[in-house]
């Protein structure tokens, strides 16, 4: 797909998004019982979908392979839990994290077009995630350029999406709008819509650098989107909601929006990540305190 | 990828009934005594969710109203229209904290015995039932500085007949503005749902109420004829069917009554074409299904621009799917019964009356409960404003979906009705609001929400839809001389 062939013009009218409306559904999704067995494969659903991340500039190689390591082993004591769905790193760690994770299943995610601002030449952009790739990216997360789209440049953002997709060939490009900068869930839509278009894999909400991050509002906005996509066209895109989600609640809170607004095709990790750091050790605490009937000390769940 | 385990159910979640204290039998709440119906006669209370017995009901006869009605009569001569006002606020309050203690309680016996989901009866009915009595509380010492220039006078005693889809709210509408303005009441609660109006008389009980301030008589039809035929009553407040309140207009003819009607109807939602759509969707979803469609001001008459119709309507039909119909008392429960066999009936009714006029039925898809009244949400699409489906009434999870191309014609339409008491526009544009805002003959008009209410705003109806104004000042005058 080119931006020759799908130009920003042929993107249908984004819809006006009513904020009180919006929050007043949103919290609807929050009364939903998860108890019980529901409660177990919940969790577990949310542990298969993490994207474990760490992207600090602080990151050293031994960081990377200790998170790489956890990855594979959440809670060894446990049977039967799954593995994360991908690890989530700079483009200068891939090539750690490819050499530690070796065969496993477990996806590798790159940040790239010079995360998190999106403030470089758009060479530049290109060669990032030409970089990633090259060592051994199986996904891009890339920026948009907020400011070009806050300047109205609708257009440039939509190339830019476009010219990385290309570059990504079939490995999966997830759009990160960096909502808590587009501010409005008007803007919201209209940046989920241009990233959907352009050939999104996924869409994500933040950075995790921006507050607010990943809010039920934004994700329901988002979710919408995809929703209206889908049914335009028939073709499914993922969602992945990033930053301030580290909570259990919470993580099953989206699950229940994902459910009842694009329905039970999207809740597998091919559709449906969570970009976390914290969020997999208050799964397992929860996912242990089903188990044995007792919360369990922090100190029994490891911090790699 | 490593999982994708992708069915996922909710676990049933059903709200315990067994903290909720009910009597097997209920007599009348006179003089505050509780008092056996004169001959004898009961009736039961039946769970719609179930149809299973849950108690049995006073009939009250034209002695026991004539009872009640003296007890209030004396109440109010001799206590409480010479009490201080600030005393009078005080009661009032205590009952507000008193519902509120027993919140859960009243949710849960509004749920099984009117069938409306715990959801509805928890986060809704039960809180806004005690955010009256604060509201008017407040309002009890305050008369004067309401209405200023005015020599304040309560109206004496207020026969109340209220309806069974928002029984203790309905209750808290009707007594509390008439007891803060000085007034005692004698109140009917409707046949089919009683409790909780009952629970409400034990609660003013506890709090100390002077004795025949508030009165409860329950029975049928013929109970509240004998309040409204009763000489010694000065206010009727009426809220039920447009054909119940024409006969109170009649009967009260030529009487000093004062009345207040507050009767069906016939809701126009309006959708523009640069309406916010998925929360529109929301809003045609809350305005027609949100207790089974048992709404006075459902928003029953849906109008689209023609240009955004297909749109809606296939977003409105994906959304009701994701509805959970079944058991009231689970908290997953987002439709729950239709409140009797008798309004169920009704609605199947409506419902051959849509599929013979030929409009394009569409049902939800979900399986019903083997036991219990239970109506499937339904909308009627390709509806003509001569359709019976679209002038009529139906009071169940029934919508008629109209198309419009101007703006000068949706008006013309939503007030092509007898009705006139509520209406919703649903558009981006404040220009647009104000204007139609101000051209629908309607009591209430929501703007880009629906079905919201508050002590503070007044509710009431134009044409057929009644007269007279519930809540904010406008619902404490109506018990001023």
């Amino acid at each position: 797909m080119t931006a020759q062939n799908t130009p920003y013009s042929t993107i249908p009218t984004s819809p006006t998004i009513d904020k009180v409306g919006v929050e007043e559904r949103v919290a609807r999704f929050q009364t939903r019982s998860i108890k019980g067995p529901a409660k177990m494969q919940g969790l577990s659903m949310v542990l298969s979908m993490i994207d474990l991340t760490t992207l600090e500039g602080k990151d050293t190689p031994n960081k990377v392979r200790q998170m790489c390591y956890k990855a594979q082993h959440l809670h060894d004591v446990q049977e039967g839990l799954p593995t994360v769905a991908a690890v989530c790193v700079y483009p200068s760690m891939v090539a750690v994290a490819r050499e530690a994770l070796k065969d496993s299943s477990i996806k590798i995610a790159s940040v790239s077009t010079a995360f998190p601002s999106g403030q470089a030449p758009f060479e530049v952009k290109k060669m990032d995630t030409q970089f990633a790739i090259e060592s051994g990216a199986d996904e891009i997360d890339m920026v948009i350029s907020r400011g070009k789209f806050f300047a109205g440049e609708h257009n440039f953002v939509f190339d830019e999406i476009a010219a990385v997709k290309e570059i990504c060939g079939s490995k999966r490009l997830k759009v990160i709008l960096e909502t808590g900068e587009l501010a409005s869930l008007d803007q919201v839509r209209r940046a989920s819509d241009i990233a959907i278009h352009a050939g999104a894999d996924f869409i994500k909400t933040s950075t995790g650098k921006i507050q607010p991050a990943a809010t039920m509002q934004v994700t329901y906005t988002m979710l919408m989107a995809i929703r209206d996509h889908f049914d335009r066209t028939g073709k499914m895109v993922g969602m992945k909601p990033a930053g301030g989600i580290s909570t259990s609640k919470l993580a099953l809170h989206n699950l229940v929006m994902v459910k009842e607004i694009l329905g039970d095709a999207w809740l597998s990790n091919e559709w449906f990540r969570f970009g976390a750091s914290s969020l997999a050790n208050d799964v397992l605490m929860q996912y242990m305190k089903q188990v044995t009937g007792k919360y369990q000390s922090v100190d029994y769940f490891t911090i790699d | 990828m490593t999982e994708s385990n992708n069915k996922w159910e909710y676990a049933p979640s059903l709200e315990s009934t067994s903290h909720i204290q009910l009597k097997e039998r209920y007599d009348l709440f006179i003089d505050g005594k509780w008092v056996k119906p004169s001959d004898n006669r009961y009736f039961s209370s039946i769970n719609p969710a179930t149809e299973e017995k849950i108690a049995e009901i006073a009939w009250a006869s034209d002695a026991d109203v004539d009872l009640a009605v003296k007890a209030a009569r004396k109440a109010y001569t001799e206590v409480w229209s010479v009490m201080k006002p600030s005393e009078r606020a005080k009661y009032i309050f205590r009952i507000a904290r008193l519902m509120q203690e027993k919140a859960r309680e009243l949710a849960v016996i509004e749920t099984l015995d009117g069938g409306k989901p715990i959801r509805e009866s928890r986060d809704i009915d039960i809180p806004l039932a005690c955010n009256h009595f604060f509201y008017y509380a407040g309002w009890a010492d305050k008369l004067q500085d309401a209405f200023p220039q005015r020599n304040i006078q309560s109206l004496g005693v207020a026969g109340q007949i209220i309806p069974w889809n928002f029984p203790l709210l309905m209750a808290a509408w009707k007594i509390a503005p008439a007891l803060a303005a000085g007034n005692t009441v004698v109140l009917k609660p409707a046949e089919s749902t009683s409790l909780t109006a009952l629970k409400l008389a034990e609660i003013i009980e506890a709090s100390g109420l002077p004795a025949g301030v508030v009165n409860i008589v329950t029975g049928h039809g013929d109970t509240g004829a004998a309040i409204v035929n009763h000489p010694d009553i000065d206010k009727i407040a009426f809220t039920g069917s447009t054909s119940v309140g024409k006969l109170i207009q009649k009967a009260v003819a030529g009487t000093a009554k004062k009345v207040s009607l507050e009767l069906g109807g016939k809701s126009a939602n309006i959708v523009l074409e640069d309406a916010p759509i998925d929360q529109a969707v929301e809003g045609i979803v809350n305005g027609i299904f949100f207790n089974q469609g048992h709404v006075c001001c459902a928003g029953s008459r849906l109008y689209v621009q023609e240009s955004i119709a297909d749109e809606v309507v296939r977003k409105l039909k994906q959304r009701m799917e994701s509805l959970y119909l079944g058991n009231p008392l689970d908290k997953n429960t987002d439709i729950g019964a239709i409140n009797s066999k008798e309004q169920l009936q009704t609605i199947e009714k409506y419902v051959e009356i849509g599929k013979k006029e030929g409009a394009d039925m569409y049902q939800v898809t979900c399986e019903l409960p083997a036991k219990g009244f239970y109506c499937r949400p339904t909308i009627f699409t390709n509806v003509a404003q001569s359709s019976v489906i679209a002038q009529e009434e139906i009071f169940g999870p029934v919508l008629t979906v109209q198309t419009f191309r101007t703006i000068d014609e949706v008006i013309q339409k939503a007030n092509n009705s007898p009705y006139g008491l509520a209406a919703g526009v649903w558009t981006d544009k404040g220009s647009r609001i104000f204007n139609l805002t101000s051209k629908l003959r309607a009591g209430v008009v929501w703007a880009n929400t629906y079905n919201k209410f508050d002590p503070a705003s007044p509710f009431g109806g134009y044409k057929e839809s009644g007269f007279g104004r519930e809540g904010g000042l406008h619902g404490l005058e109506a018990y001023l001389k």
